[in-house]
């Protein structure tokens, strides 16, 4: 149902079109891969967030930012994914795992535990620290897309970073524990 | 930690190019003076760019087909939710249909005479008859067939002893072509009950079955028993019942049968 002709940039003045949710679509997918680490799971929320954003389009704000709304439904959706009932887990307290060092690393990254060390960052904190470096979103539309303040946007791009640096430089071998219930 | 003039949120923001222009030489400085400032930025800028290498390339995938049909607005017959609520509920089907005909399978494999003679039901099921089922249950699995392997004898036979209460033991039977794989404990009619696992250079399975919940306490010859396709050798000597079970003809289960009793007869 493409309503704009080819060449044309999306105009979101007048009403969210195929073209350029299309045009969002590899964005999401990356975000949403490097979210779960796991390909089919990432696709199945893209979907999910498709087929929710058409659900709710008389929602959208005519002249809005399509990609941060897009952004915005996938993040609540996966909101809901983790609070589905499952094994009762409680996230430790994070400055429970903070390791004071000193700093030693080179400017090497092993990418190959890159997204191990992705994964073993808290939720909140990794999906901050993809929305600012693989998104660039500004501060201001990450805090817009996660229905947080702009000071929780600055804390946590701060941990995660520090955190995944330790990670990555092998100082933080720790698994962040988690306490079954 | 940074003076209060420049902030954390000043270095992020600097390797995020989001500061105004103006602060950036006021950061360079700082970044100048504290050199731990400046390795973390040097990280984090490293981080962000290892990110994008890593995860660009999936810009350039082709989208999967049902993706990009999403980013049309669904038709009334293809409405949001239906769509992939019937996938995902198919898949859910064929597990569970897959799990049923397993055990369906089972049951109907243990129903086979017990059907027939409903008299026995309410008795203890018969050696060779245990012996048997756990031949099947067990011997087919590729991966997993034993709960402790056969490079861990020592502590599979300590463990079965002790558990079964009395000394039991795993008899060699390299000379007959079959191998120990390992052990496991089975639930028998009232206790546990050990089950010993061997196989030949063709992967032919045979299972040694230790029951010492012989309550009769009177030796018996060796007994044949024909279980399915599975043949059992099976007798009683004082409190321990054993059965031999597998896919090989009468024969040469026959051999193997003597060689376990010869072993274990010295005891």
């Amino acid at each position: 149902m493409a309503s704009i002709t080819s060449g044309t940039p999306p105009n979101h003045k007048l009403l969210v079109d195929s073209h350029a949710i299309l045009t969002e679509l590899p964005r999401l997918r990356r975000y949403a891969r490097a979210m779960l680490g796991d390909r089919a799971a990432a696709d199945d929320l893209v979907q999910d967030t498709l087929e929710k954003a058409w659900s709710r389009v008389n929602q959208w704000r005519a002249g809005s930012d399509l990609r941060a709304w897009l952004f915005s439904i996938m993040h609540n959706l996966r909101v809901d994914q983790l609070r589905r009932p499952g094994l009762s887990t409680s996230p430790m307290d994070d400055d429970d795992l903070e390791v004071p060092t000193r700093a030693t690393q080179t400017d090497r990254l092993e990418v190959r535990d890159l997204e191990s060390a992705l994964a073993r960052l808290p939720e909140e904190q990794r999906e901050v620290l993809l929305l600012v470096a693989l998104e660039e979103l500004s501060y201001g539309q990450v805090a817009s897309v996660l229905g947080i303040p702009a000071g929780t946007v600055m804390s946590r791009l701060s941990r995660g970073r520090e955190r995944l640096r330790l990670i990555l430089d092998g100082q933080q071998p720790s698994i962040p524990l988690r306490v079954v219930r | 930690m940074s003076k209060p003039l420049i902030t954390e949120a000043d270095l992020h923001a600097h390797v995020d190019a989001q500061g105004p222009l103006a602060r950036g030489t006021e950061i360079e400085a700082h970044l100048a003076a504290h050199p731990e400032d400046a390795a973390r930025v040097q990280a984090y800028s490293a981080q962000k760019r290892a990110l994008q290498e890593f995860f660009n390339p999936m810009l350039d995938e082709p989208l999967p087909e049902a993706l990009s049909q999403l980013a049309s607005r669904p038709t009334a017959a293809t409405a949001h939710q239906d769509k992939p609520f019937l996938r995902r509920w198919s898949l859910q089907r064929i597990a569970a249909s897959v799990v049923l005909t397993l055990v369906s399978g089972a049951a109907g494999w243990l129903a086979h005479g017990q059907y027939q003679q409903a008299e026995r039901m309410a008795q203890i099921t018969p050696l060779a008859r245990q012996a048997a089922v756990a031949h099947v249950v067990y011997s087919p699995d590729v991966r997993r067939p034993v709960e402790i392997s056969a490079e861990h004898e020592d502590q599979l036979v300590t463990w079965l002893s002790k558990r079964l209460g009395t000394p039991v033991r795993a008899p060699k039977l390299g000379a007959q072509g079959f191998e120990l794989v390992g052990g496991r404990l089975l639930p028998g009619n009232s206790g546990p009950v050990a089950q010993f696992m061997y196989q030949d250079a063709s992967g032919q399975r045979l299972t040694l079955y230790v029951s010492t919940e012989i309550a009769a306490n009177h030796d018996t010859a060796f007994r044949f028993s024909r279980e399915g396709q599975i043949n059992v050798f099976y007798w009683i000597d004082g409190k321990y019942g054993y059965a031999l079970s597998a896919g090989i003809d009468k024969g040469a289960l026959a051999r193997v049968a003597s060689a376990v009793y010869d072993q274990l007869d010295r005891n």
